[in-house]
């Protein structure tokens, strides 16, 4: 694999998509404001949950709000690689499109994962890390060099397995077409994300770290934050990460083998 | 009487169910993706929190079911399938027909709530079995007036979007405009936490708007919850009769603004 071609080509993506998205330059407004609402009615919702109790599931408001903070990274991450790039696979296997991006001599998972980007989702990340800067005041967090690169890697790690689920859910459009409700469902899960999953009843919590691993997503950074983490946890987490990644490229090559293309 | 609005309606309606049964595993799938309730109400008894707002966790359970079904019958999508054949060109012919092109959406939305009922209550049965405690049977007047409450919620949301979607003869993309007042309707609406509990600053001026109208209400009058009944279908009733006003406004003018596409 030649990376520097792979850079190249990359920076030719997001030339490209800037300069489509940028013509809706209203509409980057309104996404902008969309995000700070919705983070606004989450720690709304938050405040409720806690105006009669100290704490919910051993977590404070203040630690709570941490979660808020990587949730609303993480969502921005969403907005700006996977979701974009999502819709448009869906489109390539309807409209028979694949076809011409596996012929092109470039890996095609990279291909239809990163063709485009949303520049909304960038100010969301900068709004997240806003608020994880505020948190590490509210909670007084010293902050070092050790638990910095923990942070950074067990986020990674969830922004690897966040790709792998909306890529794996993608990739099923190969046999069923029409995924996009698929990607609902997810997104109505991972929406759960925004809670300390301790706070779910035991069962819910086993669905969670294991159906659809949102207490990987996360709760594990944000304990990883507040120096909460064990060290069995942040490996379980990268070993978690990297069997998504790997299963989700198995699983794309072994899709393409039923791809029959569309019309053309 | 073939050419008798009524008769037109009907098939209308006959043709979008049958298109719908066609597209039931999607629509099962938008049912499951609704089930945000259950998981809020995990939080909320799982911590006690349902102690501090005076609901008793069996009238809370009943609260996000009722939330849920309410909200079941109330998803609106008209913004993204006009947007979509606003951009392919689609809407020109429909413009042409005899007919008000939404009424052709108000069909496929009927037409997809029938076929999410199954689903809803497949969902429901789900929920009594684990939570066999909540289980209740509201009376067929309670039933038939939440009904009515929900499909005017319903009204409402489709209404509100439909202004929306208008905008489309201006701006290419009005569903961000959607996604934009899908924020208040997530948090306001009851559909995560019953407006009950809500803070007091809130409290004085969320009335005002028409977000609790939408889950809270329908949801409270189908959950036994105290609400008042008439009050709350008047102004149901009133913002419906205003929405309708500024969609017909804003309809007339943006038609005047359109311009062809595609085709």
């Amino acid at each position: 694999m030649n990376i520097k071609k792979y850079l190249k080509v990359y920076a030719y993506f997001n030339y490209s998509s800037f300069s489509i998205e940028l013509e809706y330059k209203v509409n980057l407004f309104i996404d902008l404001l969309t995000s700070i609402l919705g983070l606004i009615g989450s720690v709304f919702l938050l405040s409720i949950f806690f105006s009669n109790t100290n704490e919910i599931g051993g977590w404070n408001f203040n630690q709570a709000l941490i979660i808020q903070g990587i949730y609303t990274i993480l969502n921005g991450v969403t907005n700006t690689w996977f979701n974009p790039n999502l819709k448009e696979i869906v489109k390539y296997i309807r409209e028979g499109t694949l076809d011409y991006v596996l012929l092109k001599p470039i890996d095609s998972q990279f291909w239809v994962s990163f063709k485009r980007i949303s520049p909304t989702g960038l100010i969301e990340i900068l709004l997240g890390f806003f608020v994880i800067g505020y948190c590490l005041y509210l909670n007084n967090i010293s902050f070092s060099v050790g638990s910095f690169t923990f942070l950074v890697i067990t986020l990674i790690c969830s922004i690897s397995i966040l790709y792998s689920l909306w890529f794996l859910i993608s990739t099923t459009t190969i046999w069923f077409v029409k995924t996009w409700n698929a990607t609902e469902v997810l997104r109505s899960f991972l929406y759960m994300g925004r809670f300390p999953m301790d706070s779910f009843s035991f069962s819910l919590r086993i669905f969670f770290s294991t159906v659809i691993p949102i207490t990987f997503i996360t709760t594990i950074p944000s304990e990883v934050l507040l120096g909460l983490s064990p060290a069995w946890k942040i490996i379980l987490e990268i070993l978690v990460s990297m069997t998504f990644i790997i299963f989700s490229r198995r699983f794309w090559k072994f899709a393409l083998r039923f791809y029959t293309s569309a019309s053309s | 009487m073939k050419n008798s609005t009524l008769y037109k309606l009907n098939t209308l309606f006959k043709t979008q169910y049958a298109n719908m049964l066609e597209y039931r595993a999607e629509i099962a799938l938008w049912a499951i993706s609704g089930v945000i309730p259950f998981f809020m109400l995990n939080i909320w008894t799982n911590n006690g929190l349902n102690e501090s707002i005076n609901i008793s966790s069996v009238m809370l359970s009943r609260y996000f079911l009722s939330a849920f079904f309410v909200r079941q019958f109330s998803v609106v999508w008209v913004v993204f399938t006009f947007e979509e054949d606003a951009l392919l060109g689609r809407v020109s012919p429909y413009l042409i027909q005899p007919l008000h092109p939404f009424i052709r959406y108000f069909a496929q939305h009927i037409a997809e709530q029938i076929t999410r009922f199954p689903f809803a209550l497949f969902i429901a049965t789900f929920f009594f079995i684990l939570n066999p405690q909540s289980l209740w049977m509201p009376s067929i007047l309670t039933i038939a007036i939440s009904i009515i409450s929900t499909f005017f919620s319903f009204l409402i949301q489709f209404l509100m979007q439909s202004i929306i979607a208008s905008f489309c003869f201006w701006t290419e993309k009005s569903s961000s405009v959607e996604k934009l007042l899908f924020i208040p309707t997530l948090f306001l609406s009851g559909l995560l936490a019953p407006v009950a509990s809500f803070p007091n600053y809130v409290k004085s001026w969320i009335y005002l708007t028409p977000f609790p109208y939408l889950i809270d209400f329908p949801a409270s009058i189908l959950s036994g919850n105290q609400t008042s009944v008439v009050g709350g279908l008047l102004i149901q009733l009133l913002w419906i009769i205003l929405f309708f006003s500024i969609f017909k406004k804003v309809w007339k003018s943006g038609t005047r603004k359109f311009t062809a596409m595609g085709l």
